[in-house]
């Protein structure tokens, strides 16, 4: 194989352009990624690591056992580490309401064989000495777990290398185009690489490369925080997320086995897909503090060594754009995760290499193909 | 027009001065500093209580400390000082401080960063060990509470501070048990026409060594650490080191004190968003700065060790300079003379910080010779093995990356004391020049942040 030309172009080394590329080259697809930076550099190496099924969007829990399954065989699969550890994933509820939300979810995801299991009063503070006392219950999903997000894509990279992938970091791609039946990307530093099909996975980027295809979607950069405070013991075990309609409750909690302690969200910041950076607001911070102090006293003790923010692309219904193109044959997409793409990362790698080395795929993806954006025609807008 | 609000980081000898000036154009500025008294490193202030004279305390330098200590006691009423308030963050015109607990922001039309520096490390084997500080920390233990670090310290590093420190514990009645210097005499003559340009300092160099040799003390040149030697219960014992003439010699102790030159202070530059370069003679990335004081960033200021390290007179210079310059940017008044003259005088500590660089330079090699099993990271105890293991199998030839993939820069210190010689192993390992490698992105907040700090209502 020329190394300018494969079978398939992956556009974003990101967890998702990565695995795409391990999956195809284990189908024997040639495959060539190519990344603006490093690979697994942005939303994928910066996320706060959940790996958890619970709280997803029952439309996408069949993607999300695909990666399940996946995640699970890991270390041998790609031959490496990626700290994936399985203490189960607790979401919590304050109000009467939101436990009556989880109650719901619970059945609703029997069927997608989630199991999980409500827990409430002596038995949770038992089980989970270090809940606050605000919180009411606890819906626990025993097999999720978490990750170190900064190894995962890179991982995924290697693994794929190592059976036959080329990927070009720090290689930008300036100009898509569909010429003759091929594909073509032109680089910023003049090389050009071209290929019968291709798979857009460029994150928060994705949103002007599938416009340059005639597909325009409505996708929001925005940077979700993080931060790590110093070690204490290890004793949390399970992640834990707080069900909450207020974005400013809307925490989530993971202890490492080394003891710091990894916390996100109650607030996103600005995201600048230009200078590619997302700063931290410091208005977010304190409102981090202030509910983790609600929702793990223990943890108020301690203190913050760094923050930090990524840039993900949002969709207005959080749902991906994942599929073939409406309009141009041998393209492909797989951007736009809404906060939500690490845990199914590997999945939608899977799928997407069988669905372009066989042009159709075993796991649903239908509610996240890109055709639900499609304009309508500029008369019937003019007419509304 | 109301009048501009301008904030001091550092109440140093750059901020102190800086300070000085904007309160002569008639400004009250906003100074802050994490410590409880002013006077920065080098004029560090005895706690309230303390009775020791100029003389005791600062030696050769006591008339220039206590000038500027009343200097700053005059500005008195004239400033809005906050002593023990942390700047953590900068957003855009805020600069974000923390008080007993307390968060709050300050708006800001200037600000200028007078951060200081601290000691520049290379990791040894065995550093790790309970006993081994910065030559900083082993001053500022002398300066503030009147103690030393141990009953027998050995000085090892190289740069001013080192025979500096060794001389003033020497005087205070410590045992020093030998000043190891990585760089070599001949260094030192080839830059000693540089060093000229401050012959008084030069001088007070001398006079540190002879009083020293005087002592009994053992002064080696050209040596190559080897070893701390010691145990997690007793903590150090003793120090190996390989002299210039290649033998093996070790030296009994219970304290190292280790420095290789400064490192200036960069977080608030970064978190402002300034510029930095890659400077090839101190093997270091600065933030880029105009003689003047002038950031990359319109309205952000940096003055004195926090930008290059021009000593302690560079820094007065540096925030009057600064300060001159903020003034001019805000529309008011400046004397032009005095900042030509300020001008001429920076050229020459320029020269002299650039005959310290090629004096008492950076023990690259060292860098290269680090046994796998020594510690570079003391925070998140990760080995030079470990980082070499990421930067060749998993191809981590990027700072930021040799730090998401071994943890090297991760923990408490976020990488301030041991980014610069994880750079130098990186480079090594991976056989690229060390500009190539980079520098650990500044991430809030600059020092570690409780999370019981709450946000204070205005
Ligand atoms: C702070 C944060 C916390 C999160 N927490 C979680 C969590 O706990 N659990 C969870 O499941 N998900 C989480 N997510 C979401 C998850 O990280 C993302 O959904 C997922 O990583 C997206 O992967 P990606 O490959 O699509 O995007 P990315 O990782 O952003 O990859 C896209 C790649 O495309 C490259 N690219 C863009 N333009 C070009 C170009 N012109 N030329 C070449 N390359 C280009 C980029 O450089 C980038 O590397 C979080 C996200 C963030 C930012």
């Amino acid at each position: 194989m020329n190394a300018q030309s494969a079978d398939v172009l992956i556009i974003g080394g990101g967890l998702m352009g990565a695995s795409a590329a391990y999956f195809l080259r284990r189908r024997g697809v040639s495959v060539i990624v190519l990344e603006r930076g490093l690979v697994g550099q942005q939303a994928s190496g910066t996320n706060f690591g959940n790996a958890r099924r619970q709280a997803r969007n029952l439309q996408q829990l069949p993607l999300a056992n695909r990666a399940y399954e996946i995640w699970k065989q890991l270390p041998q699969l790609i031959d490496d580490d990626l700290e994936f550890v399985q203490p189960g994933h607790i979401r919590v509820a304050y109000t009467e309401e939101q436990v009556g939300v989880l109650e719901k979810y619970a059945r609703d995801t029997r069927e997608y064989g989630l199991h999980l299991q409500m827990i409430y009063g002596d038995e949770m503070r038992a089980r989970y000495p270090f809940l606050g006392k605000e919180v009411r219950a606890a819906s626990l999903s025993p097999d999720d777990g978490h990750a170190n997000p900064r190894l995962a894509a890179p991982a995924f990279a290697r693994a794929a290398i190592r059976i036959g992938a080329h990927i070009f970091e720090n290689t930008e791609v300036t100009e898509l185009a569909k010429e003759g039946g091929e594909f073509r990307a032109g680089c910023s530093d003049g090389r050009v690489f071209r290929a019968p099909s291709m798979l857009v996975a460029s994150g928060a980027w994705g949103d002007t490369m599938s416009a340059q295809f005639g597909e325009p979607v409505p996708l929001v950069a925005r940077g979700p925080q993080l931060g790590v405070t110093e070690p204490m013991p290890y004793r949390i075990g399970p992640s834990i997320g707080v069900a909450t309609p207020l974005l400013e409750e809307t925490l989530y909690v993971r202890q490492i086995k080394r003891g710091n302690i990894i916390f996100g969200g109650c607030g996103r910041g600005p995201a600048h897909t230009d200078t590619r950076r997302a700063y931290v607001l410091p208005e977010h911070i304190l409102t981090q503090f202030r509910q983790l102090a609600r929702l793990l006293p223990p943890v108020a003790r301690l203190s913050v060594i760094r923050t930090w923010s990524g840039i993900e692309g949002y969709m207005p219904d959080s749902l991906p754009i994942m599929g073939p193109s409406a309009k141009v044959s041998g393209l492909y997409y797989a951007f736009g995760f809404s906060g939500h793409g690490f845990q199914i990362g590997p999945g939608v790698g899977d799928v997407m290499a069988e669905l372009i080395a066989t042009g159709s795929t075993s796991t649903p993806i239908e509610p996240f193909l890109i055709k639900r954006f499609m304009q309508a025609p500029a008369e019937q807008v003019l007419a509304v | 027009m109301a009048q501009a609000r301008v904030v001091v980081v550092g109440a140093g000898p750059a901020g102190v001065r800086c300070a000085e000036q904007l309160v002569a154009a008639g400004l009250r500025p906003i100074v802050i500093d994490e410590g409880r008294r002013d006077g920065g490193q080098i004029y560090r202030r005895q706690p309230e209580g303390f009775t020791r004279s100029y003389a005791t305390l600062y030696g050769s330098e006591a008339q220039r400390a206590e000038s500027l200590h009343r200097g700053f006691d005059a500005l008195k009423g004239r400033i809005d000082y906050r002593s023990e308030t942390l700047a953590w963050n900068i957003t855009a015109g805020e600069l974000h401080v923390v008080h007993e607990g307390a968060a709050s922001r300050i708006g800001f039309d200037a600000l200028i960063i007078c951060s200081g520096a601290t000691d520049r490390l290379m990791p040894v084997k065995g550093w790790h060990y309970a006993g081994t500080y910065s030559l900083g920390a082993a001053q500022i233990a002398l300066k503030s509470q009147a103690c030393s670090v141990g009953r027998e310290v050995v000085f090892m590093g190289t740069g001013p501070l080192l025979y500096l420190v060794a001389y003033q514990y020497l005087k205070a009645g410590a045992k020093v048990a030998g000043v190891l210097d990585t760089s070599r005499l001949r260094d030192q003559l080839k830059a000693l026409p540089q060093l000229l340009a401050r012959p008084r300092l030069l001088r007070n160099g001398l006079s540190f060594m002879a009083s020293l040799r005087k002592a009994g003390v053992p002064l080696l040149a050209g040596i190559e650490p080897l070893e701390i030697k010691g145990d997690a219960q007793q903590g150090v014992q003793s120090v190996v080191v390989r002299e210039a003439n290649g033998a093996q010699r070790e030296i009994a102790c219970d304290a190292v004190a280790m420095g290789y030159h400064l490192r200036p202070e960069t977080q608030l530059a970064d978190l402002a968003r300034c510029a930095f370069r890659f400077d090839p003679e101190g093997r270091q990335w600065l933030p880029e700065v105009t003689l003047e004081g002038r950031s990359s960033v319109p309205g952000v200021y940096l003055a004195g060790d926090g930008a290059r390290i021009l000593g302690a007179d560079g820094a007065e210079n540096a925030g009057r300079l600064a300060a001159l310059s903020a003034l001019a940017d805000l529309g008011l008044q400046v004397d032009r003379a005095a900042v030509e003259q300020l001008l001429g005088q920076q050229q020459k500590m320029d020269r002299f910080r650039r005959g310290l660089v090629q004096g008492f330079p950076w023990p690259v090699q060292q860098a290269a010779q680090l046994p796998d099993e020594a510690i570079v990271c003391r925070c998140e105890s990760i080995t030079a093995g470990e980082l070499r293991r990421v930067t060749r199998e998993m191809g981590a030839c990027e700072a930021n990356r040799a730090k998401a993939f071994s943890r090297v820069g991760m923990g408490r210190c976020q990488g301030r004391y041991c980014g610069q010689a994880g750079a130098e192993i990186v480079a090594h390992a991976a056989g690229v020049p060390v500009e190539l490698v980079g520098r650990l992105r500044g991430q809030a907040p600059v020092k570690p942040l409780a999370v019981v700090t709450r946000e204070e209502q205005e």
